[in-house]
């Protein structure tokens, strides 16, 4: 998956925040919209599309959406 | 001594011995004078909790209650039993958009389906005396509480709610008790499941939801089971036990 379809995956696990909104570079955790459920999306999003476990921690480390693809990737 | 909650010569079955609650409630159990039947998939950590155990006479049944087969061998293989704490459980968390069948049946298969066969086969068999009593450990997720995530979890434990009231309902005419506890998070494994994902559950936030102020230990539970196991609830069937440490009242 590319970065930039990933950032559509990461943007359609909010339900509220216009996807205009969304690129590499956001800090997915700055939302206003940021909370357990959108962390338990994108979890669920990663283990379906790229059949990777990722963790809250693992969430917790990452700035941006670059930052979080790269680390699905490197997993 | 008189002692209603005696477990003194009963025999007690005992899933999902091998860690978390079901360890707890198996050691407390022996404590009160029960033979306790460990049941799990993990010898090993079986054994830890055999060594743990009080008293003679307690024995070991490996099985994957995942898989028909192993519940219907290991029902073969039963002495007569006066009582089943049905503990083994897992948790996934899954938001609702993201539930498939294939997580639906890991968790059904564990949390509803077995205990319930486990139930069907050991009344077939007639391994249950008469003054038998059989304790499921649901949860208040699903049948007084929600959590984000746990859609299929509660459905789970919900359903199990619903069996507990037509079970002891229909097993009444063979003086056979069956009721649950419901109990609030005690930490185990299954729990870490959520921290793992809920990295931002700590302990001050969730202390503060809980009006006798602390977490759950095993022995809260297993001090509910051994009520429902002993004669001193020999009038009490289709009960759901609430063990939260007050958490539901708010």
């Amino acid at each position: 998956m590319e970065l930039n379809d990933f950032v559509k995956k990461i943007a359609a696990e909010f339900d509220e925040t216009p996807v205009e909104k969304f690129s590499a570079s956001v800090k997915f955790k700055d939302l206003e919209e940021w909370g357990s459920l959108t962390a338990l999306s994108i979890i669920s999003m990663i283990d379906e599309e790229f059949d990777k476990k990722i963790t809250g921690e693992d969430l917790r480390s990452c700035g941006t959406i670059e930052e979080l693809y790269n680390l699905v990737l490197a997993k | 001594m008189y002692n209603p909650f005696s477990l003194d010569g009963k025999v007690i079955l005992v899933t999902g011995a091998s860690s978390g609650i079901g360890r707890g409630i198996a050691i407390e159990c022996s404590k009160m004078g029960a033979k306790i039947i460990l049941c799990a998939r993990d010898l090993k950590r079986l054994t830890e909790t055999y060594n743990l155990l009080e008293g003679q006479h307690h024995i070991i049944m490996q099985a994957d209650l995942s898989r028909q087969s192993d519940i219907e061998n290991l029902v073969k293989d039963l002495p007569s039993i006066n009582g089943i704490v049905h503990c083994a459980g897992i948790l996934e968390i899954i938001p609702v958009k993201y539930i498939n069948s294939n997580v639906f049946d890991k968790i059904f298969n564990i949390n509803t389906l077995a205990p319930i066969l486990l139930t069907a086969q050991t009344v077939k068999l007639r391994k249950l005396l008469s003054n038998s009593s059989i304790v499921f450990i649901s949860s208040i997720s699903g049948i007084s509480i929600a959590n984000v995530g746990e859609a299929v979890y509660s459905a789970s434990k919900g359903a199990i709610s619903g069996f507990v009231k037509a079970a002891a309902l229909e097993l009444a005419n063979r003086n056979i008790r069956v009721n649950s506890i419901n109990p609030y998070q005690v930490p185990s494994n299954l729990l870490n499941k959520f921290t793992e994902v809920f990295t931002e559950v700590n302990m001050e936030s969730t202390l503060e939801k809980i009006p006798l102020k602390r977490v759950g230990k095993p022995e809260d539970i297993a001090y509910g089971a051994i009520y429902l196991l002993s004669n001193a609830s020999s009038w009490v069937t289709g009960s759901n036990l609430v063990i939260d440490g007050g958490f539901t009242l708010l």
